[in-house]
């Protein structure tokens, strides 16, 4: 397909674009294949905004004479207006927009079009691969073994090919196990943790149905990872009813017959719509207008979404808990194990290991346990919080981890090496992109794709030092210990940088972080001035000393 | 002294708010001014020290297994939990902490016996600090349309002005006599802020007393020369702070507000702030949400919004930003009053004058912009502040409403102010202890009548004495900002809100005053605090590790108290407070 055809006006001149906290301004609106460009030659302040097709999350267009007015919704969440003069301009305008912005395959998104501007320095597609954190992981134990039960794909669709599973345990029962499990998701390690030997492991749930089914495969993979006389953890992040009613459509859960080793803990996370619809309210309630505070804040409380955050942070503190503080071993699992389980084990990790907040440490978070562990972004980011169709596999469940990230960084603001922007980049990719790193839903599809040919990965384009530096947290010092969050109402916070970040006027705050960057920069000027001159003063006192040995 | 039987109990406990297994346990000791706790469990000796001033409350709860439990609250929202073993020393302690904790005589006050070891000379050097005339002159007064008067030398105009005000200088002695008495006590309209760039003029006064018909000529002939002195405008503003419906009820009490066809050229407007006694009930409110035992996320939010509290400050901020804009957009002058014009009118006045002239958010603009139109204009902090046993109907958090506002506009314009939120709290703190002589008593002749100027202490000098540890460290200077147009969008002051919520009210990363103490305080660091403060950041990070987090039930960290283990110095008895988020150690102490 070409794209022309859906082009029927690529131009349109006079086009005035109304933004919120920005003045009008008249300029050219042009239409490509991939992006919507408006560009301004005001001699006193010529602009451009480039905005992906992709980035579009609704368009609504009306019109008053011959004047027509789009307003675009985007997937970050920022609204825009454009007035365009010509009825027949701005509706082929509106239509081809609404066009491309909502493309079908996969192919056609603009990350198989994009062409790199910047040299390559590391390609982001080879950076973290399982292997080297396995690499990492066998110097500390040699508990745990490599398994490439999974090469084709075809013991669990939506693993990646290789996977980390107790050494005991043969990849033949590892097949057996899969079948166990919904979507072949058999337990596999999320997390080691040094400190105590003591692992998580994420699955999906088990297929015990209304009989009962066991696994002794199963029983056997999990019980590998305890001490003996120990016992584990078992967080089901459904609540119980939902988990025995799950056990009518053949899933289920641990049954204490079979695992007397293993405590159950039911800890509910809510999923897909109510997310979405709790997305999509707390937005709504950000850009309404009424300047009034018991309004504001009662449409705050009906959104749900600090609830939501609240939830998810205390499950992943108690997960946390269960390994650093009762020294027992995890298995986390909802229904599919794509949702709820990533987020909880993603964030225990950030609680519990130093090294998931460092950028590297960060990403190769993301890319192990989201992009790998198989959360299937293409469906859950499909749209946003304008959009209109009401598909049920959309779910914010990745801001929604990245939000806790968020609330555990403000908690802590000296402890990571990123910034908020940073977490904002990551939101951002997800939704739309140039990168082709957050496309398909697993990594098999993601070889159909060849994305990894094909396209250009986000971390080969953030990783270069010049991007880097922006990313950075200047006041961040290395904390090796465990950092836990506080889940009280009273300390969780609206992520203005997300939810207001269109809607505020930022001048004052950038000037704020500007200043804090600048004094950071000069303490370490004086604290490297200091060292010289204490260097110095050694070398004098040393001299001094051997003068006067010399002497007599 | 005579209200302490017991002076001394051992074995008492000190519970955590949060964590029951962890209560401290040490010896209680009553001074006449203190309560003082020396946790004794604690590998570093731990004292935690409260003013009898700062009590607001104290309750006997039931008894438990491990003792008689003593609840006490503090006015700077502080709660400490004791138990004591012997029912008899828990009732002495009660009994003397009741008596102690509401003086009846002003010379009972701390202030009185407060003695830091000061020559006379610097005492009352200190007194000399804050010169208002200093002010005016910096507003170009006197001068052809304004000058300074000693009209009210011996009250005659109004008993709670101060000697020397501001009126124009076409008002004639007839005319300000003649408006005093139109005015409610006397509160004739008098100059608080000149606009020097236009001349506009923020003006503050009582409430007329107009009743349903009443006029005075010369009240006429007052708010013309105001208008008068600013030529560049045809037309004044007249804003009554208060509802419309409030101010409708007061005329049928003879009282009530501005007729606009009895005076030429003015403007008239309601902003609609709620009364003292609203104020009250609001913050019990927010109180009382913020001392739930684990609130789930709504029960919290619907709390807030039931409380009123944000509602009110907004209402608070946007009449501030209404002034600022009339002066400076629609080059007015404006005249602001409410009922007797020294609560809601000295919020109004005081913050429209903040966002106008960077000069007020300076450490010494702040003292003046305080001393000016709250201390010297006689805001009650005697009554609003309870320093006495006396009506609690007369109790209100005006002046913590007005600091919120502060910190609010801190948390919009990060590098205008060169104090920091932390030298919001220590004066918040003050206005309360009574330990120097600013916030004593309800009006300059009152004060006088106290001899606070001869007996007492100000604050001013210690706490620019502090001036390192208070300052804003992303401070740009005088010059960097002039006026400030803050945003009041709900979602804006509520984003300040949500901040609020932890900042302010729980004091955790950024301290502000409400509630500090109910909420557990967050023990990490501002990130300004942590550029110049002398811990390294990751030690307050580390703080979070000590907290017991017990499984199935998500426990907020950190216990409420933990204070400064520095000996008796007194002021540190204030910064305990600010310590909290600082970790165990006091700065000063370093």
């Amino acid at each position: 397909m070409e794209f022309a055809e859906l082009i029927k006006t690529p131009r349109a001149d006079n086009v005035v674009l109304h933004r919120p906290f920005h003045p009008a301004v008249e300029g050219t609106l042009c239409l490509t294949g991939h992006h919507l460009i408006f560009s301004s030659r005001r001699r006193d302040n010529a602009e451009e905004l480039w905005l992906l097709h992709s980035n579009i999350d609704s368009i609504e267009k009306r019109f008053v004479g011959s004047l027509g007015t789009i307003v675009i919704k985007c997937k970050d969440l920022r609204i825009i207006q454009l007035d365009i003069p010509g009825m027949e301009e701005c509706l082929n305008i509106a239509s081809s927009i609404e066009a491309l912005s909502t493309l079908d395959s996969v192919t056609l998104m603009y990350p198989f079009f994009y062409r790199p501007m910047f040299e390559v320095l590391e390609d982001g597609w080879s950076s973290f691969l399982l292997e080297q954190e396995f690499e990492h992981l066998s110097s500390v134990t040699n508990e745990w073994r490599l398994s490439c039960v999974n090469k084709d794909f075809s013991v669990c669709p939506s693993y990646p090919p290789v996977v980390i599973v107790p050494k005991s345990i043969d990849d033949e029962a590892l097949r057996k196990v899969a079948l166990f499990r919904y979507g072949g998701r058999f337990p596999v390690l999320s997390y080691y943790h040094k400190k105590n030997g003591m692992a998580m492991l994420r699955s999906s749930q088990p297929l015990t149905g209304t009989n009962g089914r066991r696994c002794k495969e199963d029983e056997k993979l999990i019980n590998a990872t305890l001490r003996s006389g120990r016992r584990g953890f078992v967080i089901d992040t459904r609540p119980l009813n939902v988990a025995q009613q799950a056990r009518a459509k053949g899933g289920g859960f641990e049954q204490e017959v079979h695992y007397p080793q293993w405590r159950r803990i039911h800890k509910y996370i809510e999923r897909f719509h109510i997310l979405q619809e709790s997305f999509i309210k707390l937005v709504e309630a950000c850009n309404d207008q009424s300047h009034n505070m018991d309004r504001w804040l009662s449409k705050l409380e009906a959104s749900n979404w600090l609830t939501h955050i609240k939830e998810l942070l205390t499950a992943a503190c108690l997960a946390a808990q269960c390994i650093d503080r009762e020294g027992a071993s995890v298995l986390v699992h909802g229904s599919e194990g794509t949702d709820s389980t990533l987020q909880v084990t993603s964030l225990a990790q950030i609680i519990l290991d130093p090294r998931c907040r460092t950028i590297r440490g960060f990403e190769a978070l993301v890319v192990r346990e989201w992009l790998q562990a198989g959360h299937p972004f293409q469906q859950r980011c499909a749209q946003s919080a304008y959009s209109n169709s009401k598909q049920k596999w959309e779910a914010p469940v990745f801001l929604l981890f990245l939000e806790c990230v968020w609330q555990i960084h403000r908690q802590f603001p000296c402890s990571f090496e990123f910034n908020e922007h940073f977490l904002i980049l990551l939101f951002e990719h997800a939704y739309a992109s140039q990168f082709g790193t957050f496309l398909g839903n697993n990594e098999s599809e993601r070889a159909k794709l060849k994305l990894p040919q094909k396209t250009m990965s986000l971390w080969s384009w953030v990783n270069r030092p010049e991007e880097l530096s922006r990313f950075q947290n200047p006041i961040y010092e290395a904390n090796s210990l465990v950092i836990w969050p506080s889940v009280a109402p009273q300390s969780l916070q609206l992520w203005e940088g997300i939810f207001l970040r269109w809607n505020r006027p930022s001048r004052f705050l950038e000037e704020a972080e500007e200043e804090r960057i600048n004094i950071i920069k000069y303490n370490k000027e004086l604290q490297a001035k200091v060292n010289v001159l204490r260097r110095q003063l050694a070398e004098m006192e040393a001299d001094g000393e051997v003068q006067e040995g010399e002497e007599p | 002294m005579e209200h302490i039987s017991t002076p001394k109990v051992e074995n008492v406990k000190l519970l955590d708010r949060y964590a029951s297994r962890r209560a401290a346990s040490g010896t209680l000791y009553l001074t006449a001014t203190h309560l003082i706790y020396v946790d004794t469990s604690a590998e570093v000796r731990k004292e935690t020290w409260i003013l009898h001033h700062h009590i607001s409350s104290v309750e006997k709860l039931p008894l438990t297994t491990a003792g008689y439990p003593l609840l006490i609250h503090c006015k700077n929202f502080h709660v400490a939990h004791f138990v004591i073993g012997q029912e008899r020393d828990c009732h002495d302690v009660f009994t003397s902490l009741l008596k102690l904790s509401q003086p009846v005589k002003p010379e009972e006050l701390y202030a009185f016996s407060y003695n830091p070891k000061m020559s006379k000379e610097s005492r009352e050097m200190g007194w000399k600090l804050i010169d208002l005339k200093l002010d005016y002159q910096r507003m170009g007064i006197p001068n052809d349309c304004w000058e300074i008067t000693d009209i009210n030398k011996d009250y005659e105009v109004c008993s709670t002005y101060p000697p020397e005000i501001v009126v124009p200088r076409a008002a004639t002695r007839a005319v300000v006599m003649g408006s005093s008495r139109f005015r409610s006590r006397g509160r004739i309209p008098v100059l608080s802020y000149l606009y020097k760039e236009n001349n506009a003029a923020l003006c503050r006064c009582s409430q007329p007393l107009a009743g349903f018909s009443a006029r005075c000529l010369e009240d006429e002939q007052m708010l013309q020369a105001i208008r008068e002195a600013n030529p560049g405008c045809p037309f004044m503003y007249v804003v009554d702070t208060r509802p419309k419906l409030n101010a409708m009820a007061n005329r049928a009490a003879g009282k009530g507000y501005e007729n606009e066809d009895n005076y030429e050229n003015i403007r008239f407007k309601f902003i609609g702030i709620e009364n003292i006694h609203v104020m009250r009930s609001s913050l019990q409110k927010l109180l009382e949400v913020c001392e739930m035992k684990s609130p789930s996320m709504s029960d919290f939010l619907t709390g807030l919004e039931n409380s009123g509290w944000l509602r009110h400050i907004k209402a608070v901020m946007d009449a501030g930003v209404f002034l600022a804009k009339a002066v400076r957009e629609e080059r007015a002058s404006v005249l602001v009053h409410c009922s007797d014009g020294w609560d809601r009118t000295a919020q109004v006045c005081s913050l429209a004058s903040l966002l106008l002239d960077p000069f007020y958010r300076t450490f010494k603009g702040f003292m003046v912009l305080i001393e000016k139109e709250w201390i010297a204009m006689g805001h009650k902090f005697s009554h609003r502040c309870g320093h006495l046993d006396g009506d609690p109907k007369e109790v209100s958090p005006v002046f913590t409403q007005f600091v919120e506002c502060v910190w609010q506009l801190m948390q919009q314009f990060p590098c205008s102010f060169e104090f920091s939120e932390r030298f919001l709290l220590e004066i918040h703190d003050h206005v309360y202890s009574c330990q120097f002589g600013n916030f004593l008593g309800t009006c300059h002749r009152d004060r006088e009548e106290l001899r606070i100027f001869e007996k007492t202490h100000s604050l001013w000098p210690f706490l620019l004495q502090r001036k390192q540890e208070l300052r804003n460290p992303l401070y740009r200077g005088f010059t960097a900002y002039k006026e400030l147009q803050p945003n009041t969008l709900p979602f804006r002051c509520k984003s300040l809100c949500s901040q609020w919520w932890s900042k302010v009210i729980l004091k955790q990363e950024k301290i502000s005053i409400c509630l500090q103490m109910i909420n557990p305080p967050q023990p990490f660091l501002a990130v300004n605090e942590s550029l110049h403060g002398p811990l390294p950041c990751s030690r307050a990070d580390s703080c979070f590790v000590s907290y017991a987090y017990l499984l199935h039930k998500t426990k907020p960290p950190v216990p409420s108290l933990r204070l400064c283990p520095c000996p008796a110095r007194p002021l540190q008895v204030w910064c305990w407070s600010l310590q909290c988020a600082l970790g165990p150690v006091c700065s000063q102490c370093l």
